[in-house]
């Protein structure tokens, strides 16, 4: 069976480490996340190698998990005929303030998109096409798709690839033999059981991090994480990599996007596909303020922070103007949203809102740390091995590549598959430590060992967390802004933070999962904190803002800003790593 | 906001091991109360009202509510599951329904 059977939660109480169960499993290869990436990575390796043994270690059910739970409406890149891979790059490259950007990881993705995208097709997901049978274009790169089955369609290939999967299993951290990793440990949230998945190569496809810093819709409200990323997705794989020591790049670099108000629903589906522009209070396009950026074409961050800027001028709130489209259309936008956000459409019902009256009000986003959007995540080469032999990032965890989306990691799930295989070949088993396996048991479980004494839930140190990065470390409530000593102070509460988590209380597996995952938000966090203090400029506005240092400034920040975690003292040491062009062209057009 | 659940029309799932709910929910938010045979939310501030729960459900026990902090009483909408289809039905505040029923996966002829 490659599905390893799930239960309801058992009854959890153990007094001792001892009591706790320890299931080992043998693979060759272990992909951490079954999302979109990791379902790519299963197909392609057990493509190449079909008899090697391929596990996916997955937190939820990969039926319906991350990212794509929902569905989706798009595939926000796929090269039209006449445009090259090349093109892509350039686009991508503009997207993000001319850079920088690895030129190298965006290229070479590029050229396995298209047919990756055709796997999905192929697979029987639905994309829209016009009268004469042409893929129908929503912008310049993106494509209409009717995706709400999505998630389902790629996790039922991961499973018939023979790739077996262990759902509902977190993974806590990498298991190391030296220098090399030799696997990785999870949690089972319903057993309760601690897993040690034993591999030659380990592939971190567990998405990003949202959840980080407070969402305003949480303010007062019963939705406490209805934000627009998977709020189940908390940055636990770059923290089990951060902990090993591993280079994570450009995580200043924050994803911000405009989203509806007060309830997270896509925007760049009316104002770009419909063709209903950004208005403020007094009927004004907001873009035309930003005609020498590009105006509707400017830089994604310029897109998302322009209507945050309206509402500091007074000229809030904005909408995206509807008003105009007819009911064939409005249906149409209706259709996008329930694949990809239905509850929005509930809220719109909610409000008694109808669009072609009313414009759809639109806010800003709270901060998501996604390196398949922007450049947040691990350093890579170029066969996606972060700088942990044997350990290889696909998806959101891999950084320094902007804008991939759902087609770019699907290819990133194949090139990391890929890198794995050809590190694998020749390589012998390598055992993980033993103590090694035992301190990260003990690390995971003190808080349901300790659940009798008085301490802190997991939900109380995750509020103290958002509330403390939203306000020091520019989050929503501030318009994005930070400076050097809201910074320091965000770094001082981290710190904090880090020396009660021998505190945290959990009552069972489920509860037990939660601390876990705060003190990968907390981990994560830090590293975000320092970061965001390197950059000592303000290159992407909304993004990435110093008030202190409001200009770019090229003579010093060209670069990338990495950091990486010291394994033995926990200190964070930021440095730079030169940004290399190979794509021609202008950085800031395309 | 987390699902509501009508008692009357969940089962529990009974006789599976894991309900439809709880096997399916990216959040490992839903569960079944043993003693009373029911699906709950175990952490209601922590759903993320992506429905897939609400699509699982074979009794259309589920459905997803608004929170009264961000929107009015009482909308609507509802998924109803099909070979390579869905159709969603929605009902705003005022009573005004729409449906919507469209392809969601090319399921091959043979
Ligand atoms: C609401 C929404 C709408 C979007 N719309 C579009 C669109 O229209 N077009 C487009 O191209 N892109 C869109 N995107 C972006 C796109 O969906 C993502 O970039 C992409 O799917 C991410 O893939 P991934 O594999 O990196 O992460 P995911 O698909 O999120 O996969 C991560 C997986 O890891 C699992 N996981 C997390 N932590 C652990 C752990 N500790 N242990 C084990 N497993 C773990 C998760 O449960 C999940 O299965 C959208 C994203 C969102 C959230
Ligand atoms: S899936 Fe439906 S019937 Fe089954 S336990 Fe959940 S709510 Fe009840
Ligand atoms: S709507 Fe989604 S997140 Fe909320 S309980 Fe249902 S499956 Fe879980």
């Amino acid at each position: 069976m490659s599905v390893m059977p799930t239960r309801r939660a058992v009854r959890f109480a153990p007094d001792s480490l001892r009591e706790i169960p320890t299931q080992t499993v043998d693979c060759d290869l272990l992909i951490v996340g079954g999302g979109n990436a990791g379902c790519f990575v299963a197909v392609e390796a057990r493509r190449l190698a079909p008899s090697l043994r391929v596990v996916i270690m997955e937190k939820a059910n990969i039926m319906r998990s991350g990212a794509c739970s929902a569905g989706m409406d798009a595939i926000n890149t796929y090269i039209p005929e006449g445009k090259t891979p090349e093109d892509l790059v350039r686009w991508s490259r503009a997207q993000v303030g001319g850079g920088p950007l690895r030129e190298d990881l965006a290229l070479s993705n590029a050229e396995l998109l298209n047919e990756s995208v055709d796997d999905l097709q192929r697979w029987g997901l639905p994309i829209l096409r016009d009268e004469d049978g042409k893929i129908r274009y929503r912008g310049q790169w993106d494509i209409s798709i009717h995706g709400e089955q999505l998630k389902p369609i790629m996790a039922e290939r991961a499973v018939a690839s023979g790739a077996v999967v262990y759902n509902r299993v977190a993974g806590t951290g990498l298991l190391m033999s030296g220098r090399r990793c030799a696997g990785a440990a999870g949690l089972g949230v319903r057993d309760g059981k601690f897993y040690v998945f034993r591999a030659k190569a380990v592939v971190i496809s567990t998405g990003g991090a949202g959840t980080l810093y407070k969402s305003y819709t949480a303010d007062s409200t019963d939705s406490g994480s209805q934000i627009w990323m998977c709020p189940y997705c908390v940055g636990s794989g770059y923290a089990m990599g951060l902990r090993r020591g591993a280079e994570l790049t450009s995580l200043e670099q924050r994803w911000v996007a405009t989203r509806t108000k007060d309830f997270c629903g896509p925007v760049d589906t009316i104002s770009v596909g419909y063709k209903a522009p950004i208005v403020n209070c007094r009927g004004e396009r907001v873009m035309s303020r930003y005609a020498h950026l590009g105006g509707d074409a400017a830089p994604r961050f310029i897109r998302a922070n322009a209507p945050m800027e309206e509402w500091l001028a007074g000229r809030g709130p904005c909408y995206c103007d509807t008003r105009h489209m007819d009911e064939k259309t409005v249906r149409a936008m209706m259709e996008d949203y329930l694949n990809e956000r239905p509850s929005f459409v509930l809220f719109l019902a909610s409000r008694g809102q109808d669009v072609t009256r009313e414009p759809i009000e639109i806010y800003g986003s709270d901060p998501y740390i996604v390196g398949g959007h922007t450049g947040g995540g691990y350093w890579v080469d170029m066969a996606r091995m972060t700088t942990l032999e044997g350990v290889f990032a696909a998806g959101e965890t891999a950084g320094g590549n902007p804008n991939k989306f759902v087609g770019g990691c699907c290819a990133e799930g194949k090139l990391a598959a890929r890198g794995a295989l050809a590190y694998m070949r020749g390589r012998e088993f390598a055992p993980p430590d033993a103590e090694d396996i035992e301190r990260e048991k003990a690390r995971v479980y003190a808080p349901v060992l300790g659940r009798a004494q008085e301490g802190v839930r997991p939900v109380e140190m995750k509020e103290r967390l958002q509330r403390l990065m939203d306000e020091y470390a520019g989050g929503v409530s501030q318009f994005y802004r930070t400076n050097e000593e809201r910074l320091d102070y965000a770094l001082r509460h981290v710190k904090m933070l880090q020396s009660q988590f021998r505190h945290l209380r959990a009552e069972d597996p489920h509860e037990l999962m939660q601390a876990n995952e705060t003190m990968d938000r907390v981990d994560v966090a830090e590293a975000v904190v320092q970061h965001l203090k390197a950059r000592k400029e303000t290159r992407w506005p909304g993004w990435q803002t110093r008030s202190d240092y409001p200009e770019r400034n090229d003579a010093e920040f060209d670069c990338f800003i990495e950091s990486r975690r010291n394994p033995e003292t926990g200190v964070v040491e930021t440095f730079t790593r030169p940004y290399e062009r190979i794509v021609p062209g202008d950085r800031y057009t395309a | 906001m987390p699902p509501v659940v009508d008692v009357h029309k969940c089962s529990g799932c009974a006789p599976r091991e894991e309900s439809r709910c709880e096997e399916v929910c990216p959040g490992d938010l839903m569960a079944v109360d043993i003693a009373a045979g029911k699906a709950y939310c175990r952490n209601p501030r922590d759903c993320w009202d992506c429905m897939s729960c609400v699509k699982a459900c074979p009794n259309g026990a589920l459905a997803t509510r608004m929170p009264y902090q961000l929107g009015y009483f009482k909308a609507r909408l509802r998924p109803v599951m099909g070979k390579g289809v869905i159709t969603w039905k929605c009902v705003d505040i005022y009573g005004k329904e729409r449906t919507y029923k469209y392809r969601n996966r090319i399921i091959p002829d043979t």
